[in-house]
């Protein structure tokens, strides 16, 4: 049974109808222009990752001919691809920003925080994080909801106590475009202009409009050894145990994050084309494929944003 | 080139709806080998004989213990022509809250009813919500439908009385269709059991569906979110002197050349660019995001509205408006809060309390006061004019929040005028109206 009315079944001409990255990247611009608006002192999260590398060109779209009108951050774990900070260091010079840096290691050496048993870094950014942020009202990050089934609750404007928490039962309900950035004293939020991207999408983006991104998202040989089903790069931050053989592979980063913890995917995808194809046809998903940290439980991403994790 | 369509969905409790987005998922090859591994796993530790794919759209922790689902979740599915959004929102905790969230920027809401218990009061409740909210399209899956024999009559005895009730609730554009979402029939695949319904899958109809309505339909409106004015920061000498102001349409479409008027203030101007980082647009529609340059240095910032000069909406400070009430405090007349319609936030005052929308019977009964998740008419008090138009006429001029002033939190979503009111009466106009 099927009703319509006229005016409905009237096609809408191509020519005013936007692509789907078309609507993507209107709502991201949108987004972006109401935070600065309506907040004082915004940041935006920039590891020098896709996600991040993606958010800030939507800023530069947003804000042109003007500068992008806020610093960036970087959370940085010490764990590092050099070929990343390279590469997050370029960008910051060539667009003019100020780029804030929250170290680790400056945690790590005067007591604030511990090593992990495992070595790996990811975890301990929740704290240096939130004391980075202090000042900043409002704190752009690059998380997508197709990530985890934690994000999938989150909203794109995610209100965060004075430790930064994420409470998933008083989320305020987010209606319309209509985004509320109200907020007391030592509370801040965490907006997610990508809340809605997938990771295809992101390439596909990357694609179209021919954004730069570090070499290690393309295939490349490299050093590796195999740990938890994933490929870990041979290097100061992962050294093989025994049992754990170094070969040479052809590889590509779906991910990027600490270098102790993130796995690389075997690929021949030396071009963006080549891993929009790739991405399109994969079975598996990109933590699942390459974040040992997420794999810690079923619950481990919903307990580190409790925390204050993004 | 893919377009994207945004869905919500909803439901009563136990009528399959976490199965059917897990089947939406399965079948369209959406689930990936880590996910479907994992729900695997969960089926065989609960002794499950059959994966279970309602878990694909478990969340927290907290809602497995309590096997609840608390909050509206989204997901993300594609097929080779359209790319879908889907709003997850929960049937039992919270029900208007998430219902209302979810239907607020949806295209589409596929709305589950069980074949075996017929049209609930329940089912009535979320197509006046449709209708309230203007979600262009209404998909009714009339599921469980092998467990009632895959049986013609039911399904169109069903089917008739939904259609009725959607025709007295004013919805548009209303379609049904024959599923089993634990089994699969006319989910992604037509089903070859149900030789009597010859019309397509759910799929196949959530990829035909009309994604947006015609901008050229509309009159032009334009939020000005923020105005950009690099000066000496420009990174090109020739910027220095730009002034542009930025926003996205809300509705309609601007030509360089069109006469435009800003409110609340009057003033007029003609544009005379439409810029965006990658290039001059002779030609902008909603929703495109852009920022346009006026000939005139007129008085314009954020919070203000430019309009099509010879269709342009008339500034108020009195709203009266169907708000659905979010909040565990209770709305009092003379409660204060702020209003916040496209880029504008007011101070605002409930003036009075109308009467409470019952979802039963669509009508208005009197009230005084509103509680957690009632709907209700309220006439407000505005510190300043809005340009607001009604909810039924554009869904972003229309739309509004009221926000507790003191600790930030949202209270309430506003809907000015009488929306289901006028779908289900179209032209019907209280006679005191406010605007």
């Amino acid at each position: 049974m099927t009703t319509t009315t006229d005016e409905q079944a009237r096609p809408v001409p191509a020519t005013r109808r936007l692509t789907q990255l078309q609507s993507l990247e209107s709502e991201a611009i949108h987004i972006l222009r109401e935070v600065v608006a309506e907040f004082e002192r915004p940041v935006l999260l920039f590891s020098g990752g896709k996600d991040s590398v993606v958010m800030l060109h939507l800023a530069v779209k947003a804000f042109w001919p003007g500068p992008v009108p806020f610093p960036v951050l970087h959370v940085d774990t010490g764990h590092n691809f050099p070929e990343v900070l390279a590469f997050r260091d370029a960008t910051v010079e060539r667009l003019g920003l100020r780029l804030e840096v929250a170290l680790v290691q400056d945690y790590l050496d005067d007591g604030r925080l511990r090593e992990r048993a495992d070595g790996t870094r990811n975890q301990l950014q929740t704290v240096p994080l939130l004391d980075a942020i202090g000042r900043h009202d409002a704190v752009f990050g690059g998380g997508r909801r197709d990530e985890e089934k934690a994000r999938a609750k989150e909203r794109i404007y995610s209100l965060r106590d004075e430790f930064g928490q994420w409470d998933p039962r008083n989320q305020r309900p987010e209606l319309w475009n209509l985004y509320n950035g109200r907020h007391r004293p030592g509370e801040h939020v965490r907006v997610f202009p990508l809340s809605n991207w997938t990771e295809l999408d992101v390439w596909r983006y990357v694609a179209a409009e021919r954004i730069a991104l570090p070499s290690l998202y393309y295939a490349h040989d490299r050093e590796v050894f195999a740990r938890d089903g994933m490929w870990l790069a041979v290097g100061p931050h992962a050294q093989p145990r025994e049992g754990e053989p170094v070969t040479t592979r052809r590889v590509r980063y779906r991910t990027v994050g600490d270098a102790s913890c993130t796995g690389a995917v075997e690929s021949d995808a030396t071009h963006v084309d080549d891993v929009v194809l790739e991405i399109a046809a994969t079975r598996l998903t990109e933590r699942g494929a390459t974040r040992a940290d997420d794999r810690a439980s079923e619950a481990a991403m919903e307990d580190r944003k409790k925390e204050g994790y993004f | 080139m893919s377009t994207l369509l945004r869905l919500a969905t909803a439901g009563s409790v136990d009528d399959g709806k976490s199965t059917l987005v897990g089947r939406l998922l399965y079948d369209s090859k959406s689930v990936l080998t880590d996910q479907l591994d994992a729900v695997e796993r969960v089926s065989r530790d609960r002794g499950l004989e059959q994966t279970d794919l309602a878990l694909l759209t478990d969340g927290l922790r907290a809602e497995r213990e309590q096997g609840i689902t608390i909050d509206v979740a989204y997901r993300y599915f594609a097929t080779s022509r359209r790319s879908f959004i889907l709003a997850d929102c929960p049937g039992h905790v919270q029900y208007t809250r998430n219902t209302v969230t979810g239907a607020s920027t949806a295209d589409v809401v596929v709305l589950l009813v069980d074949a075996r218990k017929g049209l609930l009061e329940q089912t009535r409740r979320h197509l006046a919500v449709a209708s309230l909210l203007r979600v262009p399209h209404v998909v009714v899956a009339v599921n469980k439908i092998d467990l009632v024999g895959f049986d013609e009559a039911t399904y169109r005895a069903l089917a008739a009385q939904v259609g009725a009730a959607a025709a007295d609730l004013g919805l548009a554009d209303v379609r049904t269709l024959p599923v089993s979402a634990l089994a699969g029939d006319n989910v992604v695949d037509r089903s070859t059991r149900t030789p009597w319904y010859d019309g397509p899958s759910l799929l196949e109809l959530l990829e035909e569906i009309p994604a947006a309505v015609d901008p050229s339909a509309e009159a032009f409106r334009f939020p000005v979110q923020v105005v950009l004015r690099p000066q000496g920061a420009a990174r090109d000498e020739r910027h220095r002197d730009y002034r542009g102001y930025a926003g996205q349409i809300a509705s309609g479409v601007v030509t360089v050349g069109d006469a435009v008027v800003a409110l609340p203030s009057g003033r007029r101007s003609t544009v005379v660019g439409i810029d965006t980082a990658d290039g001059e647009l002779h030609e902008a529609f909603a929703p495109q995001s852009v920022a346009l340059r006026l000939a005139d240095d007129i008085d314009l910032a954020r919070g203000d509205l430019l309009a099509a000069d010879d269709d342009a909406p008339v500034p108020t400070q009195d709203l009266r408006a169907t708000i659905a009430w979010l909040s565990d405090r209770t709305l009092l007349p003379g409660t204060r809060v702020l209003l916040k319609h496209t880029t504008r936030t007011v101070q605002a005052v409930v003036r009075d309390v109308v009467g409470r929308l019952d979802l039963d019977t669509a009508e208005i009964v009197p009230a005084e006061q509103l509680g957690l998740n009632d709907l209700g008419q309220v006439q407000l008090r505005l510190a300043s004019p809005v340009v607001a138009e009604e909810y039924v006429v554009s869904r972003r001029t229309g739309a509004f929040l009221l926000i507790d002033a003191h600790d930030g939190a949202t209270l309430a979503a506003g809907m000015v005028g009488e929306p289901l009111a006028e779908a289900r009466c179209p032209g019907r106009r209280p006679a005191q109206y406010a605007i």
